[in-house]
């Protein structure tokens, strides 16, 4: 759990393309144990292409991807499912079981991979479902009973259910009204904190960017385009990238963050 | 599976001093490393009282199911009402511990609650009847937005009706005209072997003619015809439940009854008696192939024969019974999908609810015609 310059995920030279079009062309990136990584980026740029090679429900053509030293590439399923045993994945929009009720789908990955009791099952659901700060009473409900946000959190707490190493974060923020997205912000800073989490999340959430992430890396024309603190990128000279914090929204948010500082 | 023997080891032993009991823990408390401790714990001598000192200074490894485990057992402890105090955990470890401590909430979650017999048997019956009352408060909704499309027939959808009539009546000829055809074999064979025994031969006719006539074409049409068409209405308007669909064609001010349910109800109202016309053309065809080659009558003295055994009344029969059978089977398939609530299983759920349903119906409607039939003497 030491050695704070241990990359969780390498990513090197990785080319994807569908058909014609070239999603990535020679990409690089390095996650370091501990931080708060995002990917951002204009839609359509392959961030969530990325995402899904990492967690390997897609193949890229051809380059590295290394998670947790491992190569993800060709791994046989043993090492497949111990990797998945070590990353939580939250996706867009939640993808929680329907048929299951938020507790059931918060226990089912500790149903899965541990011998622990059903009794301790669920207390340990319990516990992840006030960790995100869903009230008590919504471990009984079904994923179409939720709000919205609610939906997100309890995704949140099935991706930390196994206490993952790694938690890769699509979109939190996305379709929240701007409370609970923040409150969201603040919950993933929380939960890093204390469970001693690397994250990587895709966002294009400009407070997140700024507020919670400890190193961006901006994705565009199959490239990684700028990689570094939100500082470091306020002061790149690329277009796109100055597009992006230079762009009307993107200055609010600045100026929002540097006056609170 | 994956309690494998490498699996990191927990521990945790009870040393008894001479004022306190000290729980000394070691290992790795994670997932990985906690389920045999679990029980382990739970039949520990605990002293009945006094004080309890938890060692942690041995944990190399905590994670948040461990601290869980924890937190339980020395809130258990405390109830049995020993002092716990802690010590030798690291700041990180204290620090989880006291996450956990302040998120736990009293009790563990709440399980579904359990019914009994009685009450089981009760709700079973009560959803029964409301399912019923619904269907026939939707069959009502159905005649009037038909009654009112006959008064404005510029309101009805002439379009979606042919569509519907191609997916249901002409997309489902040949799954039709081959089991109509093999139904019809089917019977003159199994006839042929007693007709043979008594040298009434032609009377394949008779049986093949009535039969496939008067109950086998429609029956079977119809049943096809549930499991073809009924269970996509239900996966169709389901789906578009689910994905909210229904509501925004309410806000576009189209109503859903006109624009799916009519149109499907009128279509299958043509189709079905039309396909059983052709089931009945075809399930003739595979009894007289059979007369030819298996009792060696002649597909003209068949011809004969079965203009003077057939009535058209009985033609008329298993006609008429097509078009009740498929108000039926549209009912039924619209019904349980406006009934789908919430989620993906719900879809799946009610599809499978509308073909055993209308399957169900159907075959009890032709018993009730029979029975009314007789009565007629028709």
């Amino acid at each position: 759990m030491n050695g704070a310059n241990e990359p969780i995920i390498e990513i090197r030279h990785l080319h994807t393309r569908f058909g014609n079009a070239v999603v990535h062309e020679d990409v690089n990136l390095i996650v370091q144990r501990g931080e708060i990584f995002a990917l951002a980026g204009s839609s359509g740029c392959g961030k969530s292409t990325l995402l899904r090679e990492i967690i390997q429900l897609q193949q890229p053509e051809s380059g590295s991807i290394k998670v947790f030293g491992c190569e993800v590439q060709g791994m046989g399923s043993d090492q497949a499912t111990i990797m998945r045993r070590r990353l939580g994945v939250m996706f867009e929009r939640g993808a929680l079981f329907s048929a299951l009720t938020v507790a059931e789908n918060v226990g089912m990955p500790l149903r899965e991979h541990t011998d622990l009791s059903g009794a301790l099952i669920d207390e340990i659901a319990a516990i992840k479902i006030a960790l995100v700060g869903l009230p008590e009473s919504a471990g009984a409900k079904f994923p179409a009973e939720l709000s919205g946000g609610m939906r997100k959190r309890a995704a949140l707490a099935r991706a930390i259910a196994l206490d993952p190493e790694l938690l890769i974060l699509d979109e939190p923020t996305a379709g929240l009204d701007p409370l609970s997205a923040s409150s969201l912000d603040e919950l993933v800073r929380h939960l890093k904190e204390l469970l001693g989490l690397t994250i990587l999340m895709i966002t294009h959430d400009l407070d997140l960017l700024w507020g919670v992430a400890d190193r961006v890396a901006i994705l565009g024309e199959g490239h990684v385009l700028g990689e570094g603190t939100m500082k470091e990128l306020s002061k790149s000279d690329h277009p796109m990238v100055r597009e992006y914090f230079y762009g009307p929204r993107g200055r609010a948010a600045w100026e929002q963050t540097w006056n609170r500082k | 599976m994956s309690a494998s023997t490498l699996a990191p080891k927990a521990e945790a032993n009870l040393e008894k001093a001479h004022e306190a009991a000290v729980m000394r823990c070691s290992g790795v408390w994670t997932l990985q490393g906690i389920p045999l401790l679990e029980r382990h714990i739970a039949q520990l001598a605990w002293p009945a009282s006094g004080a309890v000192i938890f060692d942690g200074a041995a944990v190399t490894a905590l994670d948040s199911a461990g601290a869980w485990l924890i937190f339980r057992t020395l809130r258990q402890l405390e109830r049995m009402g020993l002092s716990v105090t802690i010590r030798g955990l690291c700041p990180e470890h204290q620090a989880l511990l006291q996450l956990i401590q302040t998120h736990a909430s009293g009790e563990s979650a709440p399980g579904l609650p359990r019914n009994s017999f009685l009450n089981q048997l009760g709700r079973n019956v009560w959803r029964h009847l409301d399912e019923f009352n619904g269907l026939l408060a939707f069959l009502g909704e159905i005649a009037v937005a038909m009654l009112r499309s006959l008064a404005h027939p510029s309101l009805i959808r002439w379009r979606a009706i042919l569509y519907n009539l191609q997916i249901a009546g002409f997309n489902a000829l040949p799954i039709v005209g081959l089991l109509a055809f093999l139904i019809g074999v089917v019977v003159a064979y199994q006839g042929s072997i007693q007709l043979v025994r008594y040298g009434a031969n032609i009377f394949v006719a008779d049986l093949v003619g009535l039969s496939i006539l008067r109950e086998m074409a429609p029956l079977l049409t119809a049943i096809i015809v549930a499991g073809r068409s009924g269970s996509a209405y239900a996966a169709q308007i389901g789906t578009m439940k689910v994905t909210e669909e229904i509501d925004a064609l309410h806000t576009i001010g189209v109503s859903p009854m006109e624009l799916l349910v009519l149109p499907k109800m009128l279509a299958l109202l043509v189709a079905l008696p039309l396909l059983t016309v052709y089931a009945d053309i075809l399930g003739v065809l595979g009894g007289m192939i059979v007369a030819q080659t298996q009792l060696n009558v002649s597909f003209s003295d068949f011809l004969d024969r079965f203009d003077d055994a057939v009535k058209v009344s009985s033609f008329l029969v298993g006609l008429g019974k097509a078009p009740v059978f498929a108000a039926i089977i549209a009912l039924v398939g619209c019904f349980q999908g406006f009934r789908v609530s919430g989620s993906a299983d719900s879809v799946g759920r009610q599809t499978t609810v509308s073909v055993v349903q209308s399957i169900f119906l159907v075959i009890v409607f032709d018993a009730v015609f029979s029975v009314i039939l007789s009565w007629l003497k028709i």
